[in-house]
Parts: structure tokens; sequence; C-alpha cells
């Protein structure tokens, strides 16, 4: 064991020279450093006072100066009559008490159970909340990129890109790097062990979710092609895949984690290929699809033209994502393959939603067809992933 | 073998990597009582470690257990090296040894290093099982009740207050000891803690001796101090008043439901048979000593000389001729300075300058060299006398002076730590006493025999009694001591307010009641303290006398100082107001006896300043009495400081106060006199705005209704000040003071002028905001339950290259305002709200360093609510609390704080915990979905009647410097708390510098008080007070180092909202806190 080795610096027989107790008390007599001021300045109470205002400041990554001048546009001099020293003063007591408690709010279940301040539970839950709510470009930004050091040392431009500071770039990757590493060995829905682990509000919790699934996938995000995407887009696409894919959708004690699609289920979806490579089956699902659209839907002609282009990308998207280079190509592909020429052939939604459900809902009536149950799994994701990324 | 004290070691949590190759600790604890010591075993591998141990057993004597901390350390087990210390827990036992306080102590205690402060906590149990004491010549105390609180406490009543109890023990400090160098800080840090734990576990022990011999069973405005006086060694030195208390649970017709104090002493009722059982109920002592013992006899012999006696014979005895004595009193001081060159620098010109009425007084300064000190003392104490008695107030008062007098002075000092009394307790007031002595430390050589010191506090003690005689009191409340220590230099204080008190309270049934009642009669409750107790024709120094405004048949003082509370039944106009008095004096460095020489030449020139800042100040603010006034002085290398804080109020029995004038002394130069005149018109404007702030507008009554004022056109004060050991002298300067409502300020220098700025420069609080430094804001008294202790600290150099009086004052006048403005700053989203018993304290840790810690509670108050419309809640809640009975009551808090200190023990929990660290699973999830299916977590949740514990698994602990709660009743007193902590760091700027460090400091204090009071099963800590910070610190060698004691009472308290709720639950509830305690057990 290595022992306390904070304690080396103690070294025997220099204790009475350390502090000097022969005369020179402290170093009375040891001039003061020059230009060193020694000014000590703390207020404690026993109900820890957080001021949202200088949480956020931190949060945001300001120096104490930068919060103070913050503050003094926000003009609380005037509405409280104090002065700029008064405000400096509560700025630097406010930052030190955030970074005792920083320690605390990386394990956020301590944060309950410390005694070293005392706070009422619902500022707990802000302290929690804010210290782990992120700036969607931020996050945009860092979807589907393996969260290291590498990462970590871009965030310079990350930072000159979205607008976030630097210090709140730096602290939200740690954030996002603490609740991958937390969670990326647990089973079970990751929203959910990440809610109980981070004690987050669910939405925040199915965002950070969403970002550990991005992360594990590295799905690609950051083509110009998928540009029009939001956070929030992406988020949902996550959500779906992972309620409707992922072992806990099926078994809550699964085996495997949540952040990891199955790869029984992956390895299965190979068997849906037969949708496009039977000829038969690819023209007998087209009719049927073509059969109940007719007369419903605005783009019938250009729908008969594409079926089988569509067909075959919207089933070769699942048929690739045994293989991990591939799966970073999923929203690419969907992209490039279904949504960008359903657009260029004017689709609305609404169209694209019809086709989609009747699309899913068709190999129910082809025979020799038996891979249904799988197959419609696998089309509700899509669908939901589709419908939620059609728009420009 | 009188006790058996069993330690459980249960858990810890949260402890630090301690082995850096596998991130894990393997950690022990042991557990050493006196010379006996335990170990658990090593729980291997695991930062949250479950011992679950035996139970260990200490069979030890009750003297041991009354003095000994119980000292668990948690070790890292090492293999091939020694063991390394994670950190320790002492745990005062003292609570578990009287009936009424706690019988368990148990849940988690921060684990605390020296070094590197909190490092995780530990979860232990503690029992004591105490049989039956036969041993007649036992050292022991156990059973006397410790109050840090300075009034009854709320759930007990006075049977009888006996008295003034003192003790003292002196050690070598460990710091200074040769093995201190060859030891590391840790090692001497630990040593230091655990020995000034030791003694104050014996002079909690001492004293609770004395109150045994003197038949009491309590102490109350217990106050312990430490004096680090570096190489001559350790001074623990503790007062109190002894009680006999009896406990409120039978007589439930008057529960106090207290949302205001004012209301609560009403409620406690008195007794004018004291209750036999008292005694019976105590454990029997032989008497060692009859002095404090009281015979039932009637017949004394008025010996009010033989005090005196003692009195004159002080200066003899006294060891340390090196210590000029500077006492000074009056009640209304209009002090005066007692040597001519003083002249200038004297702000206060008596009217009879202006116009002069007795030739005998024309010039302003008269010095009378008079007679020696004792003498003096010897008149002013046969003054009041029977000679004075008879004169002046009828065979009544006569009766009662005899009557109290009697009581009191079998008592060696007739002195009180109370602040606040029983209504018809205190009689008069006569104003405040204050004694101040210089001395010289020498090495303690023996420690068991602290001679030197008791003689010290001795003589002090004697002059405060001679004092309080003076002022025709027998006794003094209010009463403190303090201490001021620098280099080898040490100033010894005491100050109190000179009483007559109601000698029912005394003694034990010998009062007839016919006497009583016409004692009652004879002073009205809303005045009849105000009243001066001392004989006008004989007036000890010189006052102002007029008719009392409130009943119109005693005198009264123009102004009254006090160091007590503002009693609950005087009557006040408007609000009341913190006034502060800051100075500094510059002193020439010098070594011992010349320092100490100097140290007292300048104390009365301070003392003097500190007092006319005051006046004045409480004049700006119209205002006409002080509260709760605390005058500390400071001694430093090259300064002293005084800071002089008190609560001003605007009496209504006493007269207004009139303005304040200034008076120029060139009238010839035309521009000077604009000025004047415009610093008259802001001083004008001031106290007309002071007096619309604090809503003083008393009724005006004519001219003669009051009566013509006395016929005392003197107004003169004086200053008692004995130079030397050896030729003690009095002094006597009288300021003779013709106008009656003018107060005039000279401004005859530069300095004069700055003084009259610095009048002006206290900012009154930001709207919204009061404060004050007693216990209660006069005025206001409809306080919510939202309250916020703080302590705040701060450091400053004064850095000026040359510095001057003048300069200095003013920064250490803006430090204390900048401090004040930047608290109302941070509270300002409590608004309304009110400081609460602001607390400066001041060091002097370097050249240059001026160290301030502030310690205050702000409680919200409802700015709404009419305060006639506070009265009839008051009412209802009384019907209401006598309707319950004292069982009821205890089930609501027991079951706020059971659940608290059960729910970590919930055994499930613990194990699962324990498991994960191994299996990789994230505890926490699985813990609480453990705890959602067991039951005892239901039935908590079910019986659970604090939302404020719902989401969190820590007890909410409240803290406060006050002796109540608003809003809540307390309904049991745990014990006292009394913790000495040492923090070091030899890594300053890597903790954040001084400011990072002290903070973390603080904050970590403040969690071990909250965790043992939690242990306790209490869920508040009242009479909170910090009574040490010492910080030092070395920048150049990156090193600091700070020292805090705190004390307080712990208790539990329960809202007087859920008190409403209660008759409905009782049936579902009452098994609950049995099986609570089984779990604690397992």
């Amino acid at each position: 064991m290595s022992g306390d080795t904070e304690d080396t610096g103690e070294t025997l027989g220099t204790r009475g020279d350390i502090w000097g107790h022969c005369g020179d008390i402290w170093g009375h007599r040891a001039a003061p450093a020059a230009g060193m001021s020694s000014d000590l300045d703390v207020f404690v109470g026993n109900t820890t006072l957080i001021d949202e205002e200088v949480y956020r400041l931190w949060l945001d990554g300001h120096s104490v100066a930068e919060a103070v001048a913050r503050r003094l546009r926000g003009g609380v001099l005037e509405r409280e009559g104090t002065s700029v020293a008064v405000l400096q003063s509560d700025t630097r007591d406010h930052y030190r008490t955030f970074q005792m408690l920083e320690r605390l709010l990386h394990v956020p279940p301590r944060l309950l159970q410390q005694l070293l301040f005392q706070i009422p539970p619902e500022r707990q839950a802000l302290l929690v909340q804010r210290y782990y709510a992120f700036d969607e470009a931020l996050a945009r930004e860092l979807l589907g990129k393996k969260l290291s050091k590498g990462t970590k040392k871009e965030l310079d431009e990350v930072s000159a890109r979205t607008g976030v500071g630097i210090r709140s770039c730096r602290r939200q990757f740690d954030n996002f790097k603490r609740v991958f590493k937390a969670v990326e060995e647990l089973r079970g829905p990751l929203a959910e062990n990440i809610q109980q682990l981070f004690l987050l509000p669910p939405p925040l919790a199915r965002d950070y979710a969403a970002i550990v699934f991005f992360a594990n996938s590295r799905f690609e995000t950051g083509k110009r092609r998928l540009q029009f995407l939001s956070f929030a887009d992406f988020a949902a696409c996550a959500q779906s895949m992972m309620g409707h894919w992922s072992q806990g959708a099926l078994a809550p004690e699964a085996a495997e984690p949540d952040g990891d699609l199955p790869k029984s289920f992956l390895q299965d979806l190979k068997e849906l290929k037969v949708l496009v490579t039977d000829k038969d089956l690819l023209d007998q699902h087209k009719s049927l699809v073509c059969s109940a659209l007719r007369g419903k839907i605005s783009v019938y002609n250009e729908l008969e033209a594409s079926f089988k282009a569509l067909s075959r990308a919207l089933v070769n998207v699942g048929g690739k994502l045994t293989h991990a280079r591939d799966v970073r190509d999923f929203f690419v592909d969907l992209v490039e393959k279904v949504i960008e020429p359903c657009r260029s052939d004017k689709w609305s939604p609404g169209d694209l939603r019809l086709f989609l459900t009747h699309y899913t809902a068709a190999p129910r009536n082809l025979p020799g067809f038996r891979h249904q149950a799988l197959w419609e799994r696998y089309m509700a994701a899509i669908t939901a992933c589709l419908l939620r990324m059609y728009h420009d | 073998m009188p006790g058996k004290l069993k330690v459980k070691i249960v858990a810890g949590r949260h402890l630090p990597v301690m082995d850096r190759a596998s991130d894990l600790t393997d950690a022990f604890v042991e557990v050493k009582f006196g010379n006996t010591t335990f170990k658990t075993d090593v729980y291997p591998k695991s930062l949250n470690p479950q011992w679950n141990s035996e139970w260990f057993k200490f069979e030890v004597d009750d003297e041991e257990l009354q003095d000994e901390p119980l000292q668990i350390t948690v070790l890292d087990h090492d293999t091939y090296s020694a063991n390394d210390a994670i950190g320790k827990v002492y745990i005062d036992i003292d609570p578990l040894l009287y009936s009424e306080a706690a019988t368990v102590i148990s849940g988690w205690f921060p684990i605390y290093d020296t070094i590197h402060g909190i490092r995780g906590e530990i979860n232990v149990v503690v029992k004591v099982d105490l049989f039956n004491d036969l041993n007649r010549f036992r050292q022991s105390s156990c059973g006397v009740k410790f109050f840090c609180t300075t009034s009854i406490p709320k759930c007990y009543r006075a049977v009888i207050i006996h008295g003034f109890v003192e003790e003292l023990v002196v050690n070598e400090d460990p710091e200074y000891q040769w093995i201190d160098r060859i030891r590391t800080p840790r090692a001497s840090n630990e040593a230091r803690q655990r020995l000034i734990s030791l003694m104050s576990g014996e002079l909690q022990r001492k004293i609770g001796l004395k109150v045994l011999e003197m038949r009491g069973n309590a102490v109350v405005g217990y106050l312990q101090c430490f004096d680090l006086e570096g190489e001559s060694g350790l001074v623990v030195r503790a007062i109190g008043t002894a009680c006999t208390l009896d406990k409120l649970s039978n007589t439930s017709a008057f529960l106090p439901a207290c949302n205001s104090p004012s209301k609560e002493m009403k409620e406690i009722p008195f007794n004018e048979d004291p209750n036999p059982n008292t005694y019976s109920s105590g454990p029997s002592t032989p008497l060692k000593n009859q002095t404090y013992s009281f015979s039932p006899s009637k017949s004394y012999s008025r010996q009010s000389s033989s005090s005196d006696t003692d009195l004159s014979l002080t200066p003899k005895t006294a060891p340390s001729p090196q210590g000029p004595r500077i006492f000074l009193f009056p009640s209304s001081p209009t002090l005066s300075c007692d040597s001519p060159h003083l002249k200038k620098s004297c702000l206060l010109l008596s009217g009879s300058s202006i116009k002069p009425l007795h030739s005998s007084h024309v010039s302003p300064v008269v010095l009378r060299k008079s007679v020696s000190f004792t003498e003096e003392l010897l008149l002013a104490a046969s003054g009041m006398g029977s000679g004075s008695a008879g004169k002046e107030g009828g065979p009544f008062k006569t009766l009662l002076r005899q009557q109290t007098q009697s009581a009191l002075e079998q008592r060696e000092f007739p002195f009180f730590t109370l602040t606040t009394f029983p209504p018809g307790f205190l009689v008069h007031v006569g104003g405040v006493v204050s004694a101040r002595s210089v001395k010289l430390l020498d090495r303690i050589h023996n420690p068991d025999e602290p001679e030197t010191r008791d003689a010290w506090w001795a003589e002090i003690r004697q002059e405060i009694k001679s004092h309080a005689k003076a002022l025709g009191c027998h006794a003094v409340v209010g009463y403190s001591e303090s201490t001021s220590i620098c280099e080898e230099v040490c100033i010894l204080s005491a100050s109190g307010t000179a009483a007559v008190l109601n000698p029912r309270f005394l003694q034990d049934g010998t009062m007839e009641g016919c006497l009583e009642q016409r004692i009652e009669e004879a002073s009205p409750p809303g005045c009849g303290f105000c009243h001066i107790p001392y004989d006008e024709l004989n007036m000890p120094f010189p006052a102002h006398l007029t008719y009392c405004y409130n009943c119109r048949k005693q005198k009264v003082p123009d102004v009254l100082f006090t160091t007590i509370d503002l009693p609950v039944e005087a009557i006040v106009v408007g609000k009341g107001c913190l006034i502060q008095a800051r100075l500094c004096r510059l002193k020439k460095k010098a070594q011992a006896e010349a320092n100490a020489t100097s140290i007292s030449n300048l104390l009365p020139f301070m003392e003097y300043e500190v007092h006319t800042q005051l006046m004045n100040k409480l004049k700006l603010r119209g205002m006409n009495a002080l509260f709760g006034l605390r005058i500390q002085i400071t001694v430093g290398e090259n300064m002293l400081m005084g800071l002089a804080s008190a609560t001003g109020v605007y009496l209504a029995a006493l007269p207004t106060p009139g303005g304040i004038q200034i008076a120029g002394k060139t009238p010839n130069d035309g521009t000077y006199e604009q000025h004047i005149s415009h610093m008259q018109k802001k001083i004008n404007d001031t106290i007309a705005k002071n007096k619309e702030l604090y809503e003083i507008n008393p009724p005006e009554l004519p001219e003669e209704i009051i009566g013509s004022p006395i016929p005392e056109p003197r107004q003169r004060s004086r200053l008692l000040r004995s130079q030397s050991e050896s030729s003690d002298e009095v002094t006597e300067l009288d300021l003779s003071h013709g106008k009656k409502d003018a107060f005039v300020l000279e401004i005859d220098d530069t300095d004069a002028m700055e003084d009259v700025h610095s009048l002006l420069t206290d900012v009154p609080p930001p709207s919204g905001f009061y404060s004050c430094n007693t216990e209660i804001m006069p005025g206001i008294n409809n306080w919510t339950p939202e309250i916020q202790m703080f302590t705040a600290v701060r450091v400053s150099r004064l850095s000026n290259i040359n510095p001057t009086n003048q300069t200095l004052n003013k920064n250490f006048n803006d430090l204390c305002e900048n401090l004040l403005k930047s608290l109302y700053f941070k509270l300002r989203s409590m608004v309304p709200c009110c400081l609460c018993h602001v607390n400066f304290t001041v060091a002097l840790p370097e050249d240059e360093l001026v160290q301030i810690a502030v310690t205050a509670v702000a409680i919200t108050y409802d700015k709404n609510q009419a305060l006639q419309a506070n009265k009839a809640p008051t009412e209802k809640s009384q019907q209401r609390a006598s309707t319950d009975n004292e069982e009821q009551l205890q089930f609501p808090l027991e079951l706020c704080s059971d659940p608290l200190s059960a729910q970590p023990f919930s055994p499930a929990k613990e194990v699962l915990e324990g498991a994960s660290s191994h299996s990789g699973i994230p505890a926490a999830q699985r813990a609480t979905s453990l705890e959602k299916a067991s039951p005892l977590a239901e039935g908590y949740l079910r019986h659970r009647s604090v939302p404020s514990c719902t989401n969190s698994t820590v007890s909410v602990v409240k803290m406060t410097p006050l002796s109540f709660l608003p809003g809540a009743k307390i309904t049991k007193y745990l014990g006292i708390i009394n913790m000495f902590f040492i923090r070091e760091t030899t890594s300053l700027r890597e903790e954040g510098g001084v400011s990072g460090f002290l903070h973390a400091f603080i904050a970590e204090v403040f969690a071990m008080v909250r965790a043992h009071v939690a242990a306790l099963g209490g869920n508040a800590v009242v009479s909170y007070i910090m009574k040490q910070c010492v910080f030092m610190e070395n920048p150049n060698k990156n090193q600091a180092q700070c020292l805090i004691n705190v004390s307080g009472d712990a208790v539990i308290f329960v809202r007087e909202s859920e008190l409403e709720m209660l008759p409905v639950q009782p049936s579902t509830a009452a098994p609950q806190p049995t099986s609570s305690a089984g779990d604690v057990t397992t």
C-alpha cells in the first residue's frame, strides 16, 4: 500500500522551525511577499446559500472578474444599492462554494448523502439539473464522436463554432464522458440508469441516453448533408432505435447493455434482405403497397417509379448494421437514399407517413415471408426516425 | 464500577482511496476510551466498509466518563509498513450521563483529519449503562445538566437560581512542548484537540460538583473559553449560573407555545413553594464545603463591610503587580476624562461652559484628586447602606433591599450569567459595570494549582462586585468574562449589569407572600427595571434623573446601558437597531512590563472614547437605552482595538433624548461657520430620518405632568482608575452638563471634525433589514420559521506606511461597515428580515492584520401580518397547548428524527452497497429500488411528518445563536455541544488560498456539529456560539493553521403547525419510536 503520500512533507525535526514557535510565531518577522494580499474573506451559512445567477455564470465558465462585470451590467448595484467590493466578495464566496460542490456534483447521489453542505432537496435538484444541462449546439457537434482526449482537444474549435465558452465546453464534455463511463457497462434501460445514477429529470436523462447511444455506436452525424438535423432530431431517433431495437425493449433483465444494439437482432436483420433480393417478393411488395396507396397519396407516380430503390435502401440500411464501419453510415444512408429522393420528388410528410405505414404492413400478406415480427420491430424505429428527420 | 460504556462500529462510507494501486482502502477502526483500546477487523478493499462490529464494552468509573472523550480512529491496514490514519471522531458522551437527555448516540459522523479535513463518514452507536453510585466521596457530578442558553431553558422552570459557578484548569500547551519538534503536525494537533477535550470534561465535572454542593441540578448560561497563552500554557475556564430546574412535563397547563420568546417567558410558572422532590431526585451528596450552601435560617448579619474588606485586601494579594486595573461604570455614561491633556480630544463639553450655573464648577473639567480607591468604594457602599435606604424609599424598599442582600451576601460573587429572566426576577437595573486588568503571563509551574489565574479572576470579580455595590445593587446580571492575549501580555475583562433582584428566586421558600405582592405593586412591570436602585441624594455617580415617563412615581436616569437582553415586559417605542463603537489606538512596540504599562495607560482613553461614540450614536438614532452591550478590547503588537456592540432602543419609561449640537471653536471664520451649520443640519436630518426609520414616535407628554426635573443640575460622571497597585488613587473628573436636552459636540480641531464625520458614516441597513445583537428585535414579533445562521470571517491588512489613529479608525470603521453591507447583500433574498444576535469578534493576529468574525442569524418576518393580529394566535396556541399533554407531543419529533438515523441503517441497503462495490452494480440504483420495497422504508414514508426530509437521506439540523426557534417549540434538551477543532495545511495555495482553506474548515465545523446533534436524535442547536477562531498563516511557506471552538445546546423542536395536526396521529405513530430504536441496535 502506498500510504498517505500527501504527508511526506512532514519531515521529522522541522516542526519547530516551520511554525517558528521559538519566538517567530507563524513567520511574524518574515516580510510579506511583495504584492501579496493575504485578504481573507469568507461567508458560510448553515444552509448553503446558492445564488442562481452566479451559478449560471460559474457554469458558463466565467472567471470571477467576468462574473462581477456581468452582474454589474445586470443592474444589481442599482437594485440593491451596494458596492462593487461587496459584489466581488459575494461572487468569490459563491465560486468557492461551487468549486467545493463540484466534486460532489460529479456523483450526485453523494450530494444527497454528504454532510458538509446543508442544502434543501429542491436546491440540490436544481444544482444537479443545471450542472448536467447542456447546450444543444455543443451536443450536436459531439454526437457520434468518440468521447476521448483527442476530441477534448478539438473543443477549442467547437467552442468557436458554437459560441459556448471553452471552459463550459470542457465541463459539458466531461459530463458526457462521465455519464458515458458510468453507464457503459450497465444492463437495463439506458435512460433509467442515467436517471438513477445522476438523479437527472427524465427528459434530461433521455437526452443523455441519446448522447451515450451515439457515442457508443459512433454514428456519423457531421457530414454536410446531415447538417439540417438538430440535436433534438437525433435524440428522438436514438430513443426510437433504443426503444424498439434494444434488448431492454424486450426483456428488462437482458444480458447486454442498452447502449449496444443486440447482436442477435442485427444478425437477424440480414434475413430481411430477402424482401429486395427475391424479385418476386419485391414485385409483390410493390404491388401491395401501390394498390393500397393509389388515390390516397399525391406523389403516386413518383412512388411507383422509385419504390424499388427506396425499398432497397430501407432494407439494406438494416442489413449493414452488423459491421461497425457500416453502422456509422446509418443516418447518412437514410438521408441520402430515402429522404433526399423523396424530398426531390416533393413528397409531403403525410405522404411519407402513409407510405411507410403501408410499406411496413404489406409483407404480412406476402406468401413465404416469415419475418413479419422482426420486420415490424425494425421498421418501427426506421419509420420514427424518417418521420422525425423529414424536414428542411 | 459505576458505568459501562458500549460502542458499536457499524459501517463507513465515502472513505478516501488509501491504496493508489487498487484505488481502494483496507479500513479498520480503533475505539479508545481512557487507556483501553479495541479494534475492529480489517474490512478489505472497500471505500464503504461494513464492519458491523460486536459491542465494545468499557467498564469505567463516572469520573472518567465525564472527563474522557470517546476516541474513534479509522485506519488503513498496511501489511508492510505502519498503518495510515484516515481520520478521527471524538464523541463527547456527556449527554448520555443524565437521564433526561439523549439515551443513545447513533448516526453518521464525519471522519476528521487535522491535515485533510473531512474524509468520509463512519456510523457509530454509543450507549452508557450507569450504575447507582454508592461512593460518598465521589469526584464526579453525573446528572448535572448544562445549558449554554442564557435564560431558563424552555421546557424547564426555575425553582431556585443559586448563582455563580466558576472554575478553571490549566495545562501545558502540547504545541509548545519540546516533543512537538520531533512529531508530525498531525500528532501535535491531535494531542492538542484531545487535551482540550479532556480539560473541558474535567472542567465541566468540577463545575458540576460545585453545583451539587449548592444543591442545584443544572448550570444555565454555561460559557467555557480557552486561553492560548502560548509558552506559558493553556487555560480552560468556565462560568455559569447554578440553578435548580424542574421539568415542565407535569405542569402541562403551562406548556410554552412559542413563536416569540416574550410569550414563553410569561408562561413559565413560578412556584412559590419549592418542589420538595427536586432534591430527592438528584443524587444526594454530602456537602464538603458549607460556603455555598444556604442556611435556611433567617438570622443573618448584614455585613456589607465584609466584602469590602476583601476588596481592600485584593490589591495586596494580587500576585502580579504589573497589572493596573481599570474599571469604569456608570449606567448613564456621560463619561469624563481624568487628565488635563485628554481635554483636547474630549468631545463632550458640558453645558455649564455655556451657561455656568454653579460657581464651584465653572471650569468644565474639575480634577479632584480623591481618597484612595478602597475608601471611595467603602463610601459608596455605605451610602447605599441602611442610612440611605431610610432616607429614600420608605420601609418597603429597605425591606426589599435587606431581603435581597441577605440572599446574595452568602455568595462570594452574586453574579448571574443569564441575560433573560423570569418575569419579576429583575427589580431594578443600575447600569453596566466592568473591570479590566492587564497581566503579564508567566509559565504555569504547577498545573494542579492554578492559583495565579484564579487569583487574577477573583480580583476582577471583586472589583465588579464593588462597582455593583456602588450602584446600590447587590447583584450583577448578564455577566461575562473574556481575555485578549498578545505575546506575553493578557487583558482580562469582565462586565455585567448591576441589578437588584427579587429574592424569591434566590432562596427556597423563606419569603412571605405579602412582601412579594408589595414588590409587584411597587414596580410596574413595564418600567420597574428602569427605576434607579441607588439613592438619588447620595448617588454613587452623578446622573440626570427624571420621574419615570411611564408610571411617573419613581426616578429614572436619562440613559440606560445594560449587558442583558431587553426584558420582555419592557415597554418600547418603535424598533431597535445595532449600534457599534469602533476604535483603534496605536501603541509602541514594547516588551514585558513596559508593554503592560503602556497598554494600561491607553485603556481608560479607549473606554472613554468607546462610551462617547456609543452615546453619540445612540442620540443620533433618537434612542435612550442600550441592551446587550459588549465591549471588546483587543491587544495587538502595535495597537489596541476596541469594538462595542449593543442594541439601541427607545424605552418609553426614559426621557426623550435631546439632539446633538455642534459648537465651533473659531467663530470669526465665515466659511467655517457655514461648514458647522451644514454639519449641524446633516446631523439633525439624520436624527429625523432615523426616528422615521425606527418608528420612534413616543407620545408627547406635557412637561407639567412629568414634573420638574430633579434638582440635579450637574451632569457629571467619573472614571475610576487605579494606576498601580502600590498607589491606588481615584481621580474624579467632573463635567458639568447644564442644558437638559442638547448634547454638545465641540469641534476644536480636525480630529474632532473627523469624529463627527465618522458618526455620520454609519449607513442604516437597506430597507427590509433590521439588525440587533440581542435575542429578539424589539418591535418585531411576527417571525416566520425561515432562519439562516452564518459565520463570516474577514482578515484585512491595515496597510499604511505611517498609520495614525485617525486613519486606522477609518480603516477599521470601513472594514466593519463593509462587512455588514456584505451580509445585507448576501441575505437579500430573505427580506424582510432581521439579523439577530449579531456577534462581532476582533482579533489582531499579526502586525497590521485585523481579523473580524461575525456570527448571527437572519430571520425572516412577516411584513403584512399586523402586530396586533399576532396576539390572537398566541392565546389560541396557549389554549391548544394546554389541552395537549407532553407524551403526545413527543411523537412527531421522534418520527422526524428517528427515520433519519434509522434510514441509513436499513440493513438491506448497506449490504447491497457493499456487494455492489465488487460486482459493479450501481449501488444507488439498487439501493433505491430496494428501499422502495422494504417495509421499513414504507413505514417511514407513511409516518413521516416533516416534508423537508423527503428526498434527502441527511437530516436537517438547524443552528441558531438564539435560545429559541421561531414558530417552533423545543420539546427536549439533549445536552451541551462543545467542540474544538484544529485544521492545518501545508498546501495553502492548492486548497484555494486562505479563503478557500477557512471556508472549507468552517463548513466542516458546521457539518460536524450537525452530525453530532443528529446522532443525539436532535434537529437543532440553539444558543450556538463560535467562541474562538484563531487563524494563522504563513504564505511564504504555503501553510496555515486554524483553531475553532464552538458550543451550543442540542435540542429537539417541533413546528407549531405540526403540533396542530398532531392529535389525529398518535395511535398510528405510537409504535414507531420503539421499533426504530430497535433498528438502531441491530
